[in-house]
């Protein structure tokens, strides 16, 4: 960088590093190369390949059983944005994504708060708290589909109290603007899967945040009780925003769960009246396995995939920096 | 130099394994294809359909010992999981020995037309076949005179099932127009009864009474002609149908989107809901999940104004191109169109033999009428199970149906019909 400070001195080190380097490529970088080098190639072809393969077929007009893998253009993407399943899709996703990843936030924080106030039996609640991240999606969708189902579970309570036990089925969007061919809105029906979902995620936000207030000296919690700060104003002036960077991590995996949420919502809801509680995953997996438009499936795996790289390529870029 | 040494072996050991895992791999696809193992994909795997299928299974198996076979089936109702499994491996090239489909569009639109088929004219000329089977039914799996599939089953998608106690109660006949279901309903209705229950979690149930009312409304030859192109859905008699359509939804439980098939049959046999339109497989569940007595606890009519008409579900097996074991497969579908092999699968099963020369004594009442009606009644094939049109228009037909069944708009799903209709042509 700065080759006029101390020219032997750097060119030396230089040159150390660089046999170094070379001594280093003889074996055990070698070595080492031969170990990843399947991995590499493994994820080169199935992961990076198959994207490129979908991004391919994207623009291509195979939408039946026989392959046609001619150029289409921006064709099937186009059509997306025209069609009332995607633009309901759209919004289902948007709500049910920002819903769940507060509820998760919240919740996991509150948790996590609670824990460490040294209780008696945390490791119990912690077992608890983190005993839904053990079941599978599809676990879950079914157990939240019975308890929450009109006929079945909660909603008799609510029956029997005169409280309307037809939200799950709710076909209301709040407030409902019409935009393009949807009312755009707040759909209901989403609450109920945001329940299910926050409810097996919230264990790992619980995790991440204990692990974090873990992490914070008690000096500093004593230090400031000696200037006078109470309970409430320490954990908001000191110990929220030491554990502001765990925030981060977990809406930026909170959020790449939700943006490709499939088998809670195909195992729980379904799509749902008037597609009221559909995404794009479980579109894209009918449109493209049932009806044979390949093509268009294609290409909602891309817009789903464009849409987790928004949160998940800024994150790698900064903590990349944060390395060097 | 000792930890050098270590890696190197370990790198060696890891390439090794990775040697002997492929080269024990690629032996046991080679096995595979020496030992020709039969296997029979399907979704069969609900109570009654099992055992059907398990039945054939063990008929071939005393009949042919030396033929492996395996059931491939995979759970999922109506084939949703099936179809999706079946469509990758077909697109792979790994079709499997033989595979259920349904007779019609599904079959002819979709697996011939992308040229998986084996024709199987031969295999009918050997068993005598072409006239076991009804003619419209031979043309439902054949294209261009070419016949590709056998049909062991039949079910019947216009049937309108209905709680015997709740209509003794009220005092009420079962409704063969769509008058007299609209009365009844009404009078239901007054008395606090779900008139018609339906479970459209799935949207394939909602698109069934669509249908269904298309049937009954156009006749027999303007529904087919819907399928070809022939009729526009903007015809008025269209609209007409789905105007009646919109007000049979007036009359559905408050839950519908919440339940599947099943539950919807449920509250029929619960009593808390008067009738409710299905195909004939609900007759398999009211009698072997929920031990309804035929004719007595359920009554059943044709849908109403379909009278004379019977919505057909067939499924078929084929034999796809590329499979190694021919020879085996044909023995297997020799077995599912004879006499014998059907009558083992039907009466399990629930559904009616698709030859016309079965054993009528093995069936119940229900199966012994439907047999009777198939001989005579004019077919027609169902839009919902992808026997009328491709697949494609189905998706796009049964999206639809759902966006209809909550906005009620009648310009919008003629419209959106009206659109998909370009895939028909395919």
């Amino acid at each position: 960088m700065e080759p006029k400070v101390l020219p032997s001195l750097q060119s030396g080190s230089s040159l150390a590093v660089s046999a170094k380097k070379r001594r280093k490529w003889n074996v055990d970088h070698w070595l080492s190369f031969a170990f990843i080098l399947p991995s590499v190639i493994a994820v080169a072809v199935f992961v990076y390949g198959f994207i490129a393969w979908s991004g391919y077929v994207s623009l291509s007009n195979w939408n039946s059983l026989v392959p046609d893998l001619s150029f289409a253009g921006l064709k099937n993407y186009l059509f997306l944005f025209k069609d009332f399943r995607f633009q309901a899709d759209l919004r289902n996703t948007l709500f049910f994504t920002l819903f769940f990843i507060l509820a998760v936030l919240f919740m996991g924080l509150m948790l996590a708060v609670f824990l460490d106030q040294k209780i008696r039996g945390e490791s119990l609640f912690r077992n608890i708290f983190f005993f839904p991240m053990a079941l599978s999606f599809v676990v879950t969708g079914v157990i939240w589909q019975w308890l929450l189902n009109p006929a079945t579970g909660v909603n008799l309570f609510l029956k029997k109290i005169g409280l309307d036990s037809l939200w799950y089925t709710s076909v209301t969007v709040i407030p409902g603007i019409q935009w393009s061919k949807i009312q755009f809105g707040v759909p209901v029906a989403v609450i109920a899967v945001v329940i299910a979902a926050a409810w097996q995620m919230t264990g790992f936000s619980v995790a991440m945040y204990l692990a974090g207030l873990r992490a914070i000296p008690e000096e500093i919690r004593e230090a400031a009780r000696m200037d006078g700060a109470g309970e409430f104003q320490i954990y908001r002036k000191i110990i929220f925003p030491m554990v502001a960077p765990i925030t981060v991590s977990v809406v930026i995996i909170m959020a790449h769960i939700s943006l490709k949420i499939f088998d809670l919502i195909y195992a729980m809801t379904g799509p749902g009246a008037n597609f009221v509680t559909d995404v794009p995953g479980v579109y894209m997996f009918e449109t493209t396995f049932r009806g044979n438009y390949y093509a268009n499936g294609a290409a909602i795996s891309i817009i789903m995939l464009l849409s987790v790289a928004i949160f998940i390529v800024p994150y790698l870029i900064s903590s990349r920096k944060g390395e060097s | 130099m000792k930890k050098k040494a270590l890696l190197f072996i370990a790198l060696a050991f890891t390439l090794l394994l990775s040697a002997c895992s492929q080269s024990s791999s690629s032996d046991d696809t080679n096995n595979k294809k020496n030992s020709g193992k039969l296997e029979i994909f399907s979704w069969w795997t609900g109570a009654g359909e099992e055992d059907g299928l398990k039945a054939l299974i063990k008929l071939f198996k005393e009949k042919n010992p030396d033929i492996p076979v395996e059931n491939a089936a995979v759970a999922g109702g109506a084939g949703t999981n099936a179809k999706a499994v079946l469509a990758s491996r077909m697109q792979g090239n790994d079709p499997p020995a033989t595979f259920q489909v349904h007779g019609g569009a599904e079959l002819n639109d979709g697996w011939v037309a992308a040229d998986k088929m084996e024709p199987l004219n031969d295999l009918y000329d050997k068993e005598k076949w072409n006239d076991k089977f009804p003619k419209q039914l031979i043309d439902m799996v054949s294209k261009d005179g070419k016949i590709y599939s056998v049909p062991v089953d039949i079910h019947r998608g216009n049937v309108l099932w209905y709680n015997k106690k709740v209509f003794a109660d009220n005092n009420l006949q079962a409704p063969k127009t769509l008058d007299e279901f609209f009365k009844v309903a009404d009078k239901l209705k007054a008395k606090g009864i779900t008139p018609l229950a339906l479970g459209d979690k799935e949207p394939w149930t909602a698109t069934m009474i669509f249908e269904n009312i298309l049937l009954g409304t156009l006749g027999n030859e303007d529904y087919q002609k819907l399928w070809t192109g022939d009729l526009k859905f903007d015809d008025p008699k269209v609209k007409k149908a789905a105007e009646s359509f919109k007000k049979m939804l007036s009359y559905v439980n408050d839950d519908h989107s919440s339940r599947n098939w099943q539950d919807a049959s449920q509250l029929v046999a619960k009593g808390d809901a008067a009738m409710n339109i299905m195909g004939d497989w609900a007759k398999g569940y009211f009698v072997n999940d929920l031990k309804l007595k035929v004719n007595e606890d359920f009554g059943w009519v044709a849908t109403p104004g379909s009278e004379g008409q019977f919505m057909i579900i067939t499924d078929t097996f084929g034999l796809p191109k590329g499979v190694k074991n021919t020879k085996d497969v044909k023995q297997f579908l020799s077995l599912l169109g004879s006499v014998e092999g059907q009558d083992a699968f039907n009466p399990l099963k629930g559904s009616i033999p698709a030859r016309t020369d079965a054993d009528e004594s093995k069936y119940d009442e229900y199966g012994k009428q439907t047999m009777k009606e198939f001989k005579e009644a004019k077919l027609a094939p169902s839009l919902a199970h992808g026997s009328a049109a491709p697949e494609g228009f189905v998706t796009k037909a049964n999206q639809a149906v759902n966006i209809f069944v909550t906005q009620k708009n009648v310009g919008q799903l003629i419209d959106s019909l009206n659109q998909a209709s370009s895939e028909l042509k395919k």
